[in-house]
């Protein structure tokens, strides 16, 4: 099944598209020239296959959550994501974009970070294909996130605090961006979501739509039908859309995608875009965004560090608009009771990312009764929240230096 | 657009054979009133054509200069509405002006609705770095609708295809940006500009700016050889930006203009 958006120009309806510097334009036309034909050459794709099952663990399980189950009042599966190497789905991206750059012969790549995960799967692709790194991450991150700092320099990547702007993912982004327009005949620029200019968003789709396709099979062998729901969290999106593609085409399957509701949207204080922003352009693409009312970005906030950016992917613009997936967010709370519930019933310390997924799938299974077969993405381990996690619930009063994981 | 007075300007400065000097100063910095008269001694002292700097929290394509400038014509409180006054205050000194923007500001205030109101108070145009022709549809009607000239850069990495295709779209001058790059001062003129210059001409008569690292006089008047417009911004904000007060930012304003006037005429 080929998914019917983007068109050629990279819109997904209304959204997407490429509001960028015309400098960044033949090198945008470049990577999607090199990715079409990599698609089609054989070698590339049987090659990715090889590193993806032989590296990065995948594909990854399809798990029955029995306890955890219980609990929810409704059948629950976990597409176990957080098994994967690096502890979460962005590996599959960043392996094939690294794929790629050697491909067409870009010894060096860049990156931007929020909490550092998709920093430390860069570093990591490019230390696995011997590509040079530089990974940009707000200064404001680089002090929270200490330990993936040095986990990115371990693994032979330059980290740049960037200090313009609010210091954040999003200002991160931009000095990727300055970065690659003034270097791009040696960098590609790795981007970590389905978001940006396009080729990105249908490209990182096609490297994450492994999750729904792997999990669709899984689910029919397992359970003899498809899930009544496949819900995933989103923050710029690549993880859900890696798995509402395997079941788009499916319209019996209720796809929803859950946002990072922070404080909760009526207090302004969130991330969730689709629910709570309005439509604009950011990061080179229309769709949703935080913004006020002369279009400036707006901060968002989120417990999850990885859902903490205030725009969202354009699929997941147009799939809101059309209706064929639903978005609602989560609270800060409502994330962190199923967070707590996944670990004491399951014994799997979830990312916070995606306990945001459980705690949507918590509430959908109150709607949907017993009967229902709840399909969730585990997108990424919990190792890297402990300390959130430990200060959030009082196990501990001073600060501990503890940290591993994913993003989103 | 015979009408357009960035038109009527390169007649100007042509039949005069020297470049016209573009400067760029962001609205709302420092001050309201201090970027109105940043403006007026810019143009008192031999700028041709202003652009006002419309402040964005996303500046991708800026260097720290110029980002600087616009956090704190944010942190001032600097609205769209604002900007718009600015420019029309610019455009009554007797310089075209035009706004340069990042989109979504745009977008979010309406399309139509900002280029009524620009032209209303007196702009000439936008200059918009993060919008290609390709996407441009919304901003060609509304520009033609109420006359204002729309003013796309090309690049170095810009094939013969989009060159073509970008003068077409383009009314006013076309902008080339001299290197591969964000906006700030270079000690050194670029070398691919004079290229992409010669490439611009062998497919549109439109007059060309060059902006990007133009700093001082000697710099714009190297530059001055090949194009049609000198685009000078970094160096300018950076005057205000450095100064201990604003009226030496003024003076320093005011002898760096002087100095890139007399090199697009020397």
């Amino acid at each position: 099944m080929t998914s019917p958006v983007p068109d050629a120009s990279g819109h997904f309806g209304r959204f997407g598209g490429r509001f960028m510097p015309e400098a960044l334009i033949a090198p945008l036309d470049e990577i999607t020239q090199a990715w079409q034909e990599a698609q089609d050459d054989p070698a590339f794709t049987a090659e990715l296959d090889r590193m993806l099952r032989e590296y990065a663990n995948v594909p990854s399980p399809l798990y029955e959550a029995h306890r955890f189950s219980e609990a929810a009042g409704a059948r629950i599966l976990l597409k176990r994501e957080d098994l994967n190497h690096t502890g979460a789905h962005k590996i599959r991206n960043v392996i094939g974009q690294a794929l790629l750059a050697k491909r067409i012969g870009k010894p060096r790549c860049i990156a931007e970070t929020g909490a550092g995960q998709h920093g430390v799967a860069s570093a990591t692709a490019c230390a696995y294909l011997d590509l040079e790194c530089t990974v940009y991450m707000g200064e404001v991150d680089t002090e929270r996130q200490a330990l993936n700092v040095a986990r990115m320099r371990m693994l032979g990547a330059e980290v740049v605090p960037v200090t313009t702007g609010s210091r954040t993912l999003k200002d991160a982004i931009n000095e990727a961006l300055r970065d690659w327009v003034a270097s791009v005949d040696t960098t590609h620029y790795l981007f970590g979501t389905a978001a940006g200019p396009h080729p990105f968003p249908a490209m990182v789709r096609e490297l994450t739509r492994g999750i729904g396709d792997e999990a669709r099979a899984q689910c029919l062998e397992l359970t003899g039908r498809l899930p009544d729901a496949a819900v995933a969290c989103v923050g710029g999106g690549s993880n859900a859309i890696g798995l509402f593609t395997g079941f788009v085409a499916d319209a019996d399957v209720r796809l929803v995608g859950v946002e990072a509701g922070g404080d909760g949207v009526e207090t302004g204080r969130h991330a969730a875009t689709i629910t709570g922003g309005s439509v604009g352009v950011l990061h080179g693409a229309r769709s949703y965004l935080l913004q006020d009312e002369d279009g400036q970005t707006l901060e968002s906030h989120s417990i999850s560090a990885g859902l903490d950016y205030p725009g969202v992917g354009p699929e997941h613009a147009y799939l809101a608009q059309t209706g064929r997936a639903e978005y609602r967010p989560a609270t800060d709370a409502q994330a962190m009771a199923a967070f707590e519930l996944l670990c004491k019933t399951e014994g799997i310390i979830p990312a916070i990312e995606s306990a945001h997924a459980l705690a949507g799938a918590l509430t959908l299974a109150e709607e949907l009764g017993p009967d229902a077969t709840i399909l969730v993405n585990l997108s990424g381990r919990g190792d890297k929240d402990v300390h959130t996690a430990a200060q959030y619930f009082g196990l501990i009063e001073e600060p501990v230096v503890l940290d591993e994981g994913t993003e989103e | 657009m015979s009408g357009s007075p960035i038109t009527a300007l390169f007649d100007r400065t042509r039949a005069e054979n020297r470049a016209a000097l573009v400067g760029y100063l962001p609205a709302g910095f420092p001050s309201k009133e201090l970027s109105i008269a940043a403006i007026e001694t810019m143009v008192e002292a031999g700028v041709d054509l202003v652009e006002v700097g419309l402040p964005y929290s996303d500046p991708v394509m800026d260097g720290p200069t110029i980002q600087a400038a616009a956090d704190r014509a944010l942190e001032a409180g600097t609205r769209i509405a604002d900007v718009i006054e600015i420019a029309g205050r610019s455009a009554a000194t007797g310089a075209p002006t035009v706004i340069m923007t990042y989109w979504n500001p745009v977008e979010r205030y309406g399309v139509d609705r900002f280029a009524a109101e620009l032209a209303a108070a007196g702009g000439a145009g936008l200059i918009t770095p993060d919008m290609i022709p390709d996407e441009a549809e919304e901003w060609m009607a509304a520009s033609t609708a109420h006359g204002l000239d729309r003013v796309f850069l090309v690049a170095p990495s810009s094939s013969d295809e989009r060159l073509a295709m970008t003068a077409d779209a383009a009314s006013g001058f076309i902008y080339a940006t001299a290197v591969m790059g964000v906006t700030g001062q270079r000690e050194q003129t670029s070398s691919l500009a004079p290229e992409l210059v010669a490439r611009l001409r062998k497919v549109t008569d439109k007059p060309v700016g060059v902006g990007l690292g133009v700093s001082n006089g000697a710099q714009a008047h190297e530059v001055a050889a090949f194009a049609d417009a000198v685009i000078v911004g970094s160096a300018l904000v950076r005057c205000l930006l450095d100064a201990p007060d604003p009226d030496s930012g003024l003076d320093a304003l005011r002898r760096l203009v002087t100095d890139l006037r007399a090199g697009v005429e020397r």
